[in-house]
């Protein structure tokens, strides 16, 4: 597939988790071109970083949903705050440990799993959807009150797109770096789901390329590939590449669609 | 006069918030913090693990002779902060008198801030969780304030109206520029529990937006001992990155 094939896959209201985190191995080559479509009124689902930022900057965002929204060496990423000091786009604000429990949720096919994280905190007043559960194994032979915990609910994805270091044809993919972060529950969470990377390789190539619990994301979970050498952008893709500091930069400045140099 | 500065101070404060802490994952939050963190470990609290920043834990925090001991990327991190193995030192855009923390947005209005922050981040999982304290470089009623924008990281009152599934919120304590505070009142409330050398009690008042309780008599704040400053300025920070943090007079 290419890029632009994926973005004739996607259509205005469509809900889209975007793997990574803040501004490492983000899909950036799949989220410019979205950014440069017709696209409109998107929910973006994200650890966030520039992916966010840029959506929000060229008006695709509908609602954002989220745990934070950083470059990392960047604190905040101004795109996003405009966004929102303009009360431009809705936003669904989680913990980030939630986060990961509302796509494990929709990866399940789980109505919601139980947690502690957000109970007490204004996530649970800005978010009045949210509600909780009381534990249904308590006897209160104990004496103790049972326990009241947040009922996080699945967020289902209609796409997934995530970036990896090495796919072959099939979509059995490698990840090369010091973590996975959540993108093999994007894939789960979502009906369809496109992984560019930075080179395709045979079948063969793979183990060599890793340890075997690098291949994380394998063919069951993945509906097209996408060859997108430095498809992460400036954002890091480590070992083939770090972040572009000076790219960063720009982007952060106003440069939006700024080369990367790779 | 000693010649230790206000930094080295804020220094040797933070790391005391992981003495006994155990066999846990330290987490700090800004550049002091993080060199007091790595102060613990090498002296008083040699069971932390500590983060390079990724997914990597490395045994030495001089850099010298380290050895990777541990790999635990997000999706583990999560299991342990949920299992409670981790005391974090955040840093507050606000925090209140039950030490609710805001790190999400500043402004009455959540739809239309007046400035978007970073977002809740972990704070509330942390928070309700494992130990947390924190660390303001800048003490001023512009933090300290009555009442938080956005309940981020859950203080005292939160957690108690959470109930039993809140049972393990501990804030242990806050350390700023000025003093040293922990949350040992009846009502759990905010209380000044020494000041830094050469502060007055009039001064942290005058910072904070709110009562604050132990104002009758505070301790003063240890400094770091010589061999914790040894380490701080020739091993840990020779480039004396806590002074942008916590400048000293005259330096800046």
């Amino acid at each position: 597939m290419s890029v632009d094939d994926v973005v004739a896959e996607l259509r205005d209201g469509m809900t889209v988790g975007i793997g990574g985190w803040g501004s490492r191995r983000k899909p950036m080559a799949l989220v410019t071109a979205i950014a440069k479509s017709s696209l409109k009124d998107l929910t973006v689902v994200s650890y966030g970083g520039p992916d966010v930022g840029m959506l929000c900057a060229t008006g695709k965002v509908r609602k954002a949903v989220y745990g934070f929204v950083s470059l990392d060496s960047i604190a905040l990423d101004p795109h996003f705050r405009k966004a929102r000091q303009a009360g431009e786009i809705e936003v669904s604000e989680f913990d980030e440990g939630a986060l990961q429990w509302g796509l494990y949720a929709a990866a399940l096919r789980l109505p919601f799993l139980p947690t502690r994280a957000g109970l007490g905190s204004d996530v649970m007043s800005l978010n009045p959807e949210l509600k909780t559960v009381t534990s249904p194994y308590h006897d209160g032979e104990d004496g103790e009150d049972a326990e009241e915990l947040l009922a996080m609910p699945a967020i289902h994805l209609d796409v997934a797109l995530v970036h990896m270091n090495r796919a072959d044809r099939y979509g059995n993919t490698q990840y090369l770096g010091p973590d996975i972060y959540f993108d093999d529950l994007y894939c789960l969470a979502a009906d369809k789901r496109y992984v560019s990377c930075e080179r395709v390789v045979e079948t063969s190539e793979l183990a060599a390329g890793g340890p075997p619990q690098s291949l994380k994301i394998n063919r069951m979970m993945v509906d097209g590939v996408i060859e997108a050498p430095g498809g992460a952008g400036f954002t890091s893709c480590v070992p083939d590449y770090g972040r572009d500091e000076a790219a960063q930069k720009a982007y952060a400045g106003g440069d939006l669609f700024v080369e990367a140099s790779r | 006069m000693s010649d230790v500065t206000r930094a080295e101070v804020c220094v040797a404060a933070c790391a005391e918030v992981w003495r006994d802490a155990g066999e846990v994952i330290a987490s700090p939050m800004g550049l002091v913090p993080a060199i007091a963190a790595r102060l613990a470990k090498l002296t008083f609290a040699p069971g932390l693990l500590l983060c390079d920043g990724d997914a990597d834990y490395f045994t030495d925090p001089t850099g010298a002779a380290a050895h990777l001991e541990a790999h635990i990327p997000y999706r583990q991190l999560f299991d342990q902060v949920w299992h409670g193995s981790r005391h974090v030192m955040m840093g507050a855009s606000q925090l209140d008198k039950f030490g609710n923390q805001n790190i999400s947005a500043i402004g009455a209005d959540f739809a239309r801030p007046k400035a978007q922050l970073i977002g809740v981040r972990g704070a509330p999982g942390n928070t309700v969780n494992h130990p947390t304290s924190y660390w303001i470089a800048n003490h001023s009623p512009k933090v300290f304030v009555e009442k938080v924008d956005v309940v981020s990281g859950i203080g005292y009152d939160r957690a108690r109206a959470a109930g039993r599934a809140a049972r393990f919120h501990h804030l242990h304590r806050v350390v700023t520029n000025l003093a040293v505070f922990d949350f040992a009142t009846p009502d759990q409330r905010m209380r000044l529990r020494s000041l830094h050398p050469g502060i007055t009690v009039d001064e942290v008042v005058a910072a904070t937006g709110f009562v604050l309780a132990g104002t009758d008599n505070p301790a003063v704040t240890l400094e770091p001992d010589a061999e914790a400053l040894r380490l701080i300025r020739e091993v840990l920070d020779p480039k004396e990155t806590r002074e942008r943090e916590v400048p000293s007079a005259g330096k800046s």
